[in-house]
């Protein structure tokens, strides 16, 4: 029942090499690059935890043990391509040029966060939060690009449980189809709130969803960063060349909760989580890096002091953000609010004054 | 096309034409809309005139096409999305709840989602089962979306290029009793409606109809029937559902102190039902009697043997004209 699918994984949950590395896996200058972005995105996404557990952000969802997936993905990029995330894309939007701000404005309960300030994410959608939907915007940016003849890619994610949903069917199929410029990476990190992967799809693996849709589809060690960059170098120039899209399914683990509400030890054994971090994507590559001679305990300790300064910075600037006023919920519902609903303004500036006159009885 | 007349879907088509024409951005997409011309044949010809780029014939998949519009919108396109019955329209509904009215506020305007979703609407054509519904209310509750109901071929075509204008998006409902009903002049002038104006279709001082789409085709025969016995109806076509001209119907109301509103959705929380609302919290003090609502009773559209018994109709309208005239 399992057609025989590519299944590509170059390092050993050690850093051991297990196969012949792509050539770019010498530039030792990238690969530290990459290892940097995957700590300041961990020291982060602790960071954000933290501020959630002590009031000062509202729900977050935690990309812990998906850094390797989306550092890969945001690496490969180009500037002009758009990225269509869903909800546990830090990782990624980071190497977006979305800042840490902006990450934390978002699920601090503001708007401005989704108002990407960096260029290279001016045109990326913000997070999807309805599931698989945002496939559906993918196939639609990347037919715009495909009707304008522009050679830019969009590129989309999701976890596991949305390709049970129609619209990651639907996004599929019309991808396949119009042979649209779209990357479909799904991180398969075996759990969909408390529904683990083998009861979400009947299928031996979800990269063959692509069959019956007429694309390429392919699986990756999604803890093993040289493998998904290197499938992910492929799936853009597959893309971006219009030789039809990709559905690239990264094999992780989802190692912290679903988000910050959820506690997953009420339905994950402990042992299963302690061998997933056997496996995890941050060790992984500092391994490789130290046994190729580059890292060092010094290195590390550098590092992470440098990150968390960085971490540090964004939580005050965040802090200092203020609330936008009330007023603002009108600004952009409609293009310019219509002076049919004029009334409405009224009502609620009438609103927040008796608040503040002290006449509220919650 | 007959002598510059056009029927309602001619004048959509001529729409289309025009909106292609002006604007490069403008890209049709739907069911059978490219080879075909659309099921109705409201977009014939475009293919020809621009090309399967811009006409895009798209896999059966309803979610999808309201999905990918958003996508493409957000990258500039305007498209015009074409649902082939009202009754197919619940599966796009999500698409247009959670995101095409939402993109610009949640992104604090930084992306937008200038969408036309375009659908007939309404019974009467003798149609399969789903294919007979009135469901605007659905639209008109969400914050950010437009909804317009056209109710003449002039109003189609004006009302269309000002949706497809429009930088948010727009469900934009064309009845299908009217399709194909008197064809009227039309200009292609490229002149836009406003989206956010009743139309006063018939002065009078003694009383108001209030309706939109199909129904207004019966509310005017109603007026002229009581013009006949000397009492002189205003007749208001509402075409914006989404929102709501209120101004203009407080001020005829204000006048008349008497009003019927009429609608072939069902009668429960349509949009008659907010209209009634708001006039009397506006109107109250000068109305002489209570506004009456004439409306499809709550039940799915009947197969078409009864569909006749399901929609208002004049004598209805007249019944209803005659409780608000009589109200001691």
């Amino acid at each position: 029942m399992s057609p025989d699918l590519p299944y590509t994984r170059y390092l050993a949950p050690d850093g051991r090499p297990l196969a012949e590395l792509p050539a770019w896996a010498d530039d030792f200058n990238l690969l530290t690059r990459l290892y940097r972005q995957m700590v300041l995105t961990r020291l982060f996404d602790q960071k954000a935890v933290a501020l959630q557990r002590t009031g000062r952000i509202g729900t977050y969802a935690p990309t812990l043990g998906q850094e390797a997936i989306g550092v890969a993905i945001g690496s490969l990029m180009q500037a002009e391509d758009v990225l269509v995330p869903y909800y546990r894309d830090t990782a990624v939007q980071l190497m977006r040029g979305v800042c840490m701000e902006e990450i934390l404005l978002y699920w601090g309960g503001d708007e401005r966060g989704s108002d990407f300030v960096d260029p290279r994410a001016a045109r990326d959608f913000p997070i999807c939060v309805p599931i698989a939907t945002q496939a559906l915007h993918a196939c639609g940016v990347a037919t715009a690009f495909k009707i304008r003849g522009e050679h830019r890619v969009a590129v989309t994610t999701c976890g596991d449980g949305a390709t049970s949903k129609g619209d990651f069917l639907e996004a599929l199929n019309v991808a396949g189809a119009w042979q649209l410029p779209v990357v479909f990476v799904v991180n398969d990190n075996q759990w969909a709130i408390s529904v683990p992967r083998r009861i979400q799809c009947g299928a031996p693996t979800l990269a063959q969803k692509a069959i019956g849709a007429g694309i390429h589809g392919e699986q990756v060690d999604g803890n093993d960063i040289l493998a998904v960059c290197d499938r992910m170098r492929q799936a853009l120039a597959r893309a971006r060349h219009g030789k039809g899209p990709v559905l690239l399914e990264c094999l992780s683990y989802r190692l912290g909760d679903h988000t910050t509400a959820d506690d997953a030890t009420r339905y994950r054994c402990a042992e299963e989580v302690r061998q997933a971090w056997e496996e995890e994507p941050v060790k992984r590559l500092r391994a490789f890096l130290a046994s190729q001679g580059v890292w060092d305990e010094g290195r590390e300790q550098a590092l992470v002091a440098d990150c968390q300064a960085e971490v540090q910075r964004a939580v005050e600037s965040f802090e200092a953000a203020g609330v936008q006023p009330l007023s603002s919920v009108f600004e952009h519902v409609y293009a310019r609010w219509p002076s049919a609903l004029a009334e409405q303004r009224e009502t609620l500036a009438e609103r927040l004054v008796r608040r503040q006159g002290g006449e509220c009885h919650e | 096309m007959s002598n510059g007349k056009y029927t309602l879907v001619e004048a959509v088509n001529l729409a289309l034409h025009r909106a292609m024409r002006d604007d490069e951005n403008v890209v049709v997409l739907g069911e059978d809309v490219g080879v075909n011309g659309g099921v109705f044949r409201a977009t014939l010809g475009l293919r020809e005139a621009f090309g399967f780029k811009r006409v895009l014939d798209t896999p059966l998949a309803e979610t999808m096409l309201a999905g990918l519009s958003v996508g493409m919108a957000a990258q500039g396109l305007r498209p015009v999305v074409e649902i082939q019955f009202m009754g197919f329209v619940y599966a796009a509904m999500e698409h247009l709840v959670s995101h095409a009215s939402r993109l610009r506020n949640r992104t604090r305007g930084r992306l937008s989602c200038p969408m036309v979703l375009r659908t007939p609407m309404g019974a009467g054509i003798r149609a399969p089962e789903h294919h007979s519904e009135s469901t605007e209310a659905l639209f008109a509750h969400i914050p950010g979306l437009r909804v317009v109901v056209p109710s003449s071929p002039a109003r189609a075509y004006g009302l269309l290029l000002a949706a497809i204008d429009d930088p948010d998006p727009v469900v934009f409902l064309e009845p299908t009793r009217l399709y194909r009903m008197n064809p009227q002049p039309v200009a292609d002038d490229g002149r836009r409606l406003p989206l956010d104006s009743c139309f006063t279709l018939r002065e009078g001082r003694d009383l108001t109809l209030v309706s939109w789409g199909a129904s207004v085709h019966e509310s005017l025969q109603a007026a002229a029937a009581l013009a006949e016995r000397g009492i002189d109806a205003e007749v208001i076509d509402v075409a914006c559902l989404k929102p709501l001209d209120l101004d203009t119907l407080e001020a005829s109301v204000r006048k008349t102190g008497r009003c019927v509103i009429v609608h072939e959705a069902p009668k429960s929380c349509a949009v008659g039902a907010e209209i009634a609302a708001s006039l009397y919290e506006r109107v109250l003090p000068d109305l002489h009697a209570p506004i009456q609502r004439v409306a499809a009773p709550d039940i799915p559209p009947p197969l078409y043997r009864l569909e006749q018994f399901y929609l208002p109709g004049t004598g209805d309208i007249l019944a209803a004209c005659e409780t608000v005239l009589d109200y001691a």
